[in-house]
């Protein structure tokens, strides 16, 4: 059927070196390539912290790590987690296929993306730099130790001398200018460069969310550098921004963080929403149920997630009014999601499922992130949170929607679209493989990591006394870490195997329905031979089925 | 005019569902024998800590119940719903959406969030609008990093990390109201069984409150990161029948004791810069980075809780601080083995 | 598939596609506008709370023949880009050049004040909060009219070489829009700094 996508390759007028080529390229999908690569890289270190900081809290009074290392150690995880894991990968993904998926010939700006790529790659090293410039390496060098949050007056010169900070600073400084040029670039190319046909109405839903979240990171990211400026100012020209000895105001950073840190985990959970939208339905068989509802729903989590942010400072003394106001807004959001966890039950409804490993990880987001939801409904209740803040409960909540949704989206995407990127097939009994034993640590590690929060532990603490009753449940978390290390030694095994060994995948191995499908396998760099046109969100499914086409409903 | 009635009926609802759960929870809690642990959130035993529980639970069932629900939901569609073996190779009806339904699972969670935000509201208003009777005790905690002052304006002296407040029984309702100060960074008081958390915050002086209704010692810790050895700044809290903590005011007003035989380590402390860093009452040292030293003997812990105050972890302490904490800013003095003999015996005897 | 493309030609003829510069340049404004704004929330949350003196009310002189300048540069720069748009070139070159100079004169204006308050009032971003907050909020803005400064600075030097056209007007807009975003912040920062801060 797809006689047009055939790939003529352009001939080649000049002959650079392969990694030249990729250092120096501005095609979109060598650049969503390079983000995910380099996101996986950060994935692994960043999973070695977390199996650090896990055999040092295996027991009480353990003294396997210095609390200088640990304290690193937990900076350098939830920062690279978020910022040199998460974002990057899910840019990645948006930056291949949004294009594809409108059928553009690439992003709106091509060497903007670019540069995005390098100033969020040069942050990532940057922020590493820090281990190597001083202090010994068993303490962890001269890391941040200020937690991802890094609230002031702890930031300041006087209890973080050295430069640990600063990089914390600089490396996160850089990063968000390179998130912003993505974001730049998503809503450009969203809304300037769709093929002949697609109006907005009829964009996958993968496309619409990106866009949301292009406008989420634009308006979240920014305040971020904000206070960044402000705590250079304060660190490198003496200024007060932060500073109680000249009547500066603490808990200012903290809401300008959390202003930036609470959009910014929907700027995560977003395209993890829009990677399910669209491969639960092939997966069903069935077309996405309530397709406007889905994109109201995403600009409504995407607009109210921009006024709740003090949910993350309910202990630190507002008045009880303001306190009710946010505990409102946040628990807001739980409509919005429930209706995207609803139309994605009514889609699996009456359809005809299909257990590939992509199918998988996405019953297991599902599963999950209710489960994550639902506690941070629990965080959402003031008075609980009183109880439940800086606790290990918390750490459960964020790792169960983020690695147990944001992470399973991943992998479903990764199954989903590696046959396009590569032209080869995943294994798919490596994957189940990888999938079941992933589920059991990850249920190992975080369903039992509520328990000690509710007995009274916090975070961020290098050790703890016996008699509290909290070892036990900390021996499962950290025995669990076991299967999940070696869930990911199976998925970055599989990667690199079927990569140079996997079936071939040919253009469309799924039967799906978006446009990315219409072209090779991988894409020729020039994407679609001649660009196609659509009438509906499924332009394939028009194809396939001439005789019910999706445009005589839509 | 109906939109007021409808708020009426949701307040209504809202405090019959808190009004019901109460009940529950309160069998619940009186049918908990010996707290899991002794920081167990879901054992209060003072009326924040308590207010706080019940929501907890009514939370806890609401959520409970949605989950069943929904996982219901998914776990019928990945059964029901599987390919056959012997599929056709047609596909399923197509559906594109349903008004009804997608209204329906809009207004439902609505509802459920009303109920819960109004719930929440109360008890928020409650706990944290509750005006200090003016026979209360006024404590002032002052956060450091890594360890506690707390400071008794209404006696007259201070003393460190290991708060003593009296009984608060309905009889006779006395609670404790603590003013939350930082000298450094930023911590947090946390003794969950008495209360959730507040920080400590330079430049922005905090309050909470405890009743405690049972004698004895309640454990906590700090919980906002606040450097090196934030995992070591643990909080104690001994709740003394009326009797018991009258006496400990009463000695803990005195200046120290001067006891002649032990003048040698007294003029150490002067000399090793001690007093820099410590007060003890009636004597010159007044300094303020450190514990008040006046009735050391009186705690039963050192360096926020961690150690056992024994002569031994005494000496141990004063010989290298960093090494029986680390991070703790009470820095190495050079001492010989005599001296460190001469002022742990002059500690010993500030009872 | 191959028989889709023709079909909808007319169709794709009716959706005129937005500019992609345009829509760069908003999204640019928009995540800038968020920065002012948590600088401008910080400058008022500050304001009165400074420690010891100067205070604003001793030092700040209001700047007016300066923001002036900078103010009508954007009609000036308006009148240079509805010039380009139809082609008459010399006097976009004429009315780019004012808008240039406009702009230098506030930047200048800025650079004495700066001189002024560091070394003759020894008034500097560590003397106290409002130091600290003034010079980075005022500091953030003049950064910004010194990138426009360069931006249009080129876009002469260009002009004079005879390489802006008649087809460049799309690209002179877009930057002027972030002149104008330029101005627009100044009056935020002018009414909280000079006025509600004084
Ligand atoms: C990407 C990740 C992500 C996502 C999507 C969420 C989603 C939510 N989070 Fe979470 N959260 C984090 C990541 C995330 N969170 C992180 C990283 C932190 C800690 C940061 C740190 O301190 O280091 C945190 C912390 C955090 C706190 C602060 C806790 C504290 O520090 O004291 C709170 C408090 O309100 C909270 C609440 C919520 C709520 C209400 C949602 C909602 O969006 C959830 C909505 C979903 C559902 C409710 C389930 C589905 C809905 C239905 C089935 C409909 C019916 C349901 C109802 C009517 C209730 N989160
Ligand atoms: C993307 C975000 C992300 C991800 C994926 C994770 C994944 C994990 N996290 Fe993390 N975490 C955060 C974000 C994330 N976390 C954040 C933001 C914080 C807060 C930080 C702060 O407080 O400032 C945090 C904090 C945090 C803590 C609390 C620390 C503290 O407060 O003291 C803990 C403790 O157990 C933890 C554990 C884990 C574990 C076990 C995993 C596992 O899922 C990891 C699984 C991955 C692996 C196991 C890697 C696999 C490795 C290999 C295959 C290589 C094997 C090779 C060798 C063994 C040589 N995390
Ligand atoms: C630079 C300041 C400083 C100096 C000098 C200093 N201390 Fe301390 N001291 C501290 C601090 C800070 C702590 C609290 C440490 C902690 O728990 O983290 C402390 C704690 C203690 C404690 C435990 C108190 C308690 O209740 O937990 C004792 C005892 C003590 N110091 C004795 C001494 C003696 C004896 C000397 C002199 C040899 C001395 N200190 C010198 C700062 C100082
Ligand atoms: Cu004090 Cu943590
Ligand atoms: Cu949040």
């Amino acid at each position: 059927m797809a006689a047009d996508s055939i790939a003529v390759p352009l001939p080649r007028t000049e002959s650079r070196s392969l990694l030249l080529d990729w250092l120096c390229t501005v095609d979109h999908k060598k650049i969503g390539m390079m983000y995910i690569v380099y996101a996986l890289i950060f994935l692994v270190i960043m999973g070695c912290e977390a199996i650090l900081m896990r055999i040092q809290l295996a027991r009480p009074e353990s003294t396997f790590l210095s609390a200088d290392a640990f304290n690193r150690l937990f900076t350098m995880h939830g920062t690279t987690g978020i910022f040199f894991v998460a974002m990057p990968i899910l840019i990645g993904f948006g930056n291949y296929f949004v294009p594809l998926m409108i059928g553009a010939r690439d992003m709106a700006f091509p060497r903007l993306n670019a540069f995005s790529f390098w100033m969020t790659a040069f942050g990532g090293i940057l922020l590493y730099a820090s281990f190597f410039t001083g202090g010994s390496l068993l303490h962890g060098g001269d890391a941040p130790a200020v937690g991802w949050f890094a609230y002031a007056p702890l930031t300041s010169p006087a209890f973080s001398p050295g430069h640990g900070t600063d990089f914390w600073n600089l490396s996160l400084l850089l990063a968000g200018i390179g998130s912003i040029g993505a974001a730049v670039n998503f809503i450009a190319t969203v809304l300037c460069m769709r093929c002949p046909g697609m109006t907005l109405g009829k964009m996958p839903l993968f496309a619409w969310m990106n866009l949301v979240t292009g406008g989420l990171i634009l308006v979240a990211i920014s305040p971020l550098t904000a206070a960044q400026l402000m705590l250079m100012a304060d660190r490198f020209l003496g200024g007060h921004f932060f500073d109680p000895a000249a009547g500066g105001q603490p808990v200012m950073w903290m809401h300008f963080f959390w202003i930036f840190g609470h959009p910014e985990v929907y700027v995560l959970i977003i395209p993890s929403f829009a990677f399910i939208s669209e491969v639960l339905p092939v997966f069903s068989r069935k077309a996405i149920f309530g397709y406007p509802a889905m994109v109201a729903a995403t600009a409504g989590i995407g607009f109210v997630s921009l006024g709740v942010w003090a949910h993350h400072l309910f202990t630190v003394g507002m008045p009880s009014y303001g306190n009710a106001f946010f505990v409102l807004t946040t628990m807001v959001v739980a409509v919005p999601t429930g209706i995207k966890i609803f139309n994605w039950l009514a889609t699996m409804w009456g359809g005809k499922i299909r257990f590939a490993t992509p199918m998988l990880f996405c019953i297991g987001f599902l599963f999950q992130f209710l489960i994550g939801g639902l506690t941070g409904v629990m965080l959402a209740t003031a008075p609980f949170d009183w109880q439940l803040n800086n606790s290990y409960f918390v750490v459960a909540h964020f790792h169960y929607i983020i690695v147990g949704g944001i992470l399973f989206a991943i992998f479903a995407a990764f199954y989903y679209w590696f046959p396009k990127m590569t032209g080869r097939m995943l294994s798919e009994k490596l994957g189940k493989w990888h999938f079941w034993i992933f589920v059991l640590g990850f249920h190992l590690t975080f369903d039992f990591m509520h328990v000690p929060g509710l007995l009274g532990m916090p975070r961020r603490v290098y050790t703890y006394q016996a008699g509290r009753g909290w070892g036990v449940w900390n021996m499962i978390s950290s025995i669990g870490v076991i299967f999940q290390a070696a869930a990911i030694l199976i998925f970055v095994y599989n990667i690199v195997h079927s990569y140079f060994r996997g079936a071939l995948a040919g253009n469309d191995p799924w039967d799906a329905w978006t446009l990315e499908w219409a072209t090779t396998s991988p894409p020729a760099e020039y994407n679609f031979s001649s660009v196609p046109a659509v009438r509906s969100r499924r332009p394939l499914w028009d194809i396939k089925h001439p005789e019910d086409p999706d445009w005589k409903y839509e | 005019m109906r939109k007021f009635r409808l708020r009426v009926w949701l307040w209504r609802a809202g405090r019959a569902c808190v009004a019901a759960l109460c009940s529950a929870s309160a069998v619940f809690a009186a049918a908990t024998p010996a707290p899991f642990s002794p920081t167990n959130i879901f054992a209060p035993d003072s009326t924040p800590a308590r207010s706080i529980f019940r929501i907890s639970a009514f939370v806890l069932e609401i959520t409970g119940a949605i989950f069943v629900v929904v996982f219901s939901l998914l776990a019928y569609a990945v059964i029901k719903y599987r390919e056959p073996k012997d599929d056709d190779g047609h596909e399923p009806a197509q559906v594109y959406g349903s008004n009804q339904m997608e209204l329906a699972w809009t207004v439902l969670p609505v509802l459920i969030v009303v109920v819960l935000f109004l719930s929440t509201a109360q008890v928020i208003h409650r706990v944290q609008d509750a005006r200090a009777p003016a026979d209360a005790l006024q404590v002032t905690a002052v956060g450091h990093q890594f360890w506690w002052e707390y400071r008794y304006p209404q006696y007259n002296f201070s003393t460190a990390n290991e708060l003593h407040v009296p009984i608060s029984d309905p009889g006779h309702a006395v609670p404790t109201y603590l003013g939350l100060l930082s000298a450094d960074v930023d911590h947090s008081f946390w003794v969950p069984r008495l209360a959730g958390k507040t920080d400590l915050i330079p430049n922005h002086p905090n309050t909470t409150w405890i009743d405690p209704h049972q004698t004895g010692i309640f454990l906590g810790q700090c919980a906002q990161f606040c450097g090196t050895a934030h995992a070591n700044m643990l909080l104690r809290v001994y709740v003394q029948s009326p009797d018991d903590f009258q006496s400990w005011v009463h000695e803990q007003e005195q200046p120290a004791v001067n006891d002649p035989s032990t003048a040698a380590g007294r003029a150490l402390f002067v000399a090793k810069a001690c007093f820099a860093c410590h007060t003890i009452r009636g004597t010159m040292a007044a300094g303020k980075v450190g514990p008040d030293l006046t009735h050391l003997m009186s705690r039963d812990t050192i360096a926020a809780g961690i150690l056992p105050n024994t002569p031994e972890n005494l000496r141990k302490w004063i010989q290298d601080p960093p090494a029986m904490k680390e991070g703790a800013l009470m820095p190495k003095v050079d001492m010989t083995d005599e001296q460190l003999t001469q002022i742990t015996a002059y500690l010993e005897t500030l009872k | 598939m191959s028989a889709t493309p023709a079909t909808f030609a007319d169709e794709a003829a009716e959706l005129r596609p937005l500019s992609r510069g345009r829509v760069g340049m908003w999204c640019l404004i928009t995540a800038e506008s968020a920065i002012f704004l948590i600088f401008v929330i910080a400058y008022l949350v500050y304001m009165g709370t400074s420690l010891d003196g100067p205070t604003p009310k001793q030092i700040l002189t209001v700047p007016v023949i300066t923001t002036i300048c900078l103010l009508s540069s954007s009609a000036t720069m308006h009148w240079a880009t509805s010039a380009l748009r139809r082609g008459k070139l010399a006097l976009f070159r004429l009315f780019w050049f004012v808008t240039l100079m406009l702009g230098t004169i506030f930047l200048v204006g800025t650079g004495r004040e700066w001189h002024r308050f560091i070394y003759q009032e020894n008034f500097t971003i560590h003397t106290n909060l409002f130091g600290t907050t003034f010079y980075s909020l005022v500091g953030l803005h003049a950064s910004h009219v010194a990138v426009g400064l360069i931006a249009l600075a080129t876009v002469m030097i260009l002009a004079l070489f005879g390489k802006v056209k008649q087809e460049h007007s799309e690209r002179c807009e877009i930057l002027a829009m972030y002149w104008h975003f330029v101005d627009a912040v100044w009056v935020v920062v002018f009414t909280v700094v000079y006025g509600l801060g004084r």
